[in-house]
């Protein structure tokens, strides 16, 4: 089976409240190897006029996987999960991510297209607080190979 | 001295710098990230599906050129915009060296409106460009 061209414009519910703790930032920018202080150091932080630890610009991409993984489950869209590859990414940054935000992801499929055996899927996770002003749009596309291939 | 709008000028290039990337850095981006993918870190998987070796997450190269800018902008959070295309894996070996990324970058626009930069990056491992179209939008003071 292949992915279902229908599931374009499929919006999805939004998720839960992910709650961005500083200790995550902590962990995840040292995982990306940054020892900027910014994101440990609160007092380093508010130097800068954030009002907290913020997140590195691609820490978003976690919190928006959690949210695509609705599509990437949904028996609808048919993707199987071993076939896909990551095409592109991008973040826009209505403004940082800080320690204490609580974001809501709301998931939109914007496009299904094909190239020979080769299915694109271009999806948009809108992360917004909780009084729902934007806070990060994050696109992205998966690319799925198709079952003739191995 | 972080940039400011005023000192940068389109066609401005970003001193490269290279970037090393060992096993033990996937595994640990794979715990912060949730990305547990066994291409990531099991090499008789990898083999099995036709890579080369265990493969660098796509997101760890991204995050990689994204602290190249931020580290010269001196405030992650002048990153207005960002984005990648995917374009080469990257083996990663199992030694002490790793792979190398390499990452370059070039002031392509400026918007006086805005007061933002955009920098066209340039990534490169094993003689490959690793990241297309790779563009950070900065503010700047």
């Amino acid at each position: 089976m292949g992915v279902n061209p229908q599931i374009a414009g499929r919006v999805y519910p939004p998720s839960p409240a992910y709650e961005v703790g500083r200790e995550k930032i902590r962990e995840f920018a040292t995982a990306i190897n940054s020892s900027d202080p910014v994101h440990s150091d609160p007092e380093a932080a508010r130097a800068l006029g954030y009002p907290d630890v913020i997140a590195p610009p691609t820490l978003a991409v976690l919190i928006a996987q959690l949210s695509e993984g609705q599509l990437i489950n949904d028996p609808e869209a048919g993707i199987d999960y071993a076939r896909v590859v990551h095409g592109e990414e991008r973040f826009v940054h209505h403004r940082p991510i800080v320690a204490g935000d609580r974001l809501v992801a709301t998931l939109t499929v914007d496009k299904v297209g094909t190239a020979g055996k080769l299915t694109m899927v271009n999806t948009r996770v809108e992360l917004a607080d909780e009084k729902g002003e934007p806070v990060t749009t994050v696109t992205s596309v998966i690319v799925v190979r198709g079952a003739e291939e191995a | 001295m972080s940039p400011t709008f005023d000192t940068v000028a389109v066609g401005d290039e970003l001193s490269p710098t290279s970037y090393q990337v060992r096993r033990r850095d996937l595994i640990r981006y794979a715990g912060a990230s949730g990305d547990f993918n066994v291409i990531h870190w099991n090499e008789r998987v990898a083999v099995s599906v036709g890579l080369p070796s265990v493969i660098a997450h796509g997101m760890f190269t991204m995050a990689t050129a994204g602290r190249f800018v931020s580290d010269w902008v001196g405030d992650p959070g002048a990153i207005v915009e960002y984005g990648v295309r995917f374009t080469t894996m990257i083996p990663v070996p199992d030694d002490d060296e790793g792979a190398t990324i390499e990452v370059s970058g070039r002031i392509s626009a400026k918007d006086d409106t805005a007061r933002t930069a955009t920098v066209l990056l340039t990534a490169v491992s094993g003689g490959q460009k690793v990241l297309g179209k790779a563009t950070a939008v900065v503010r700047l003071s």
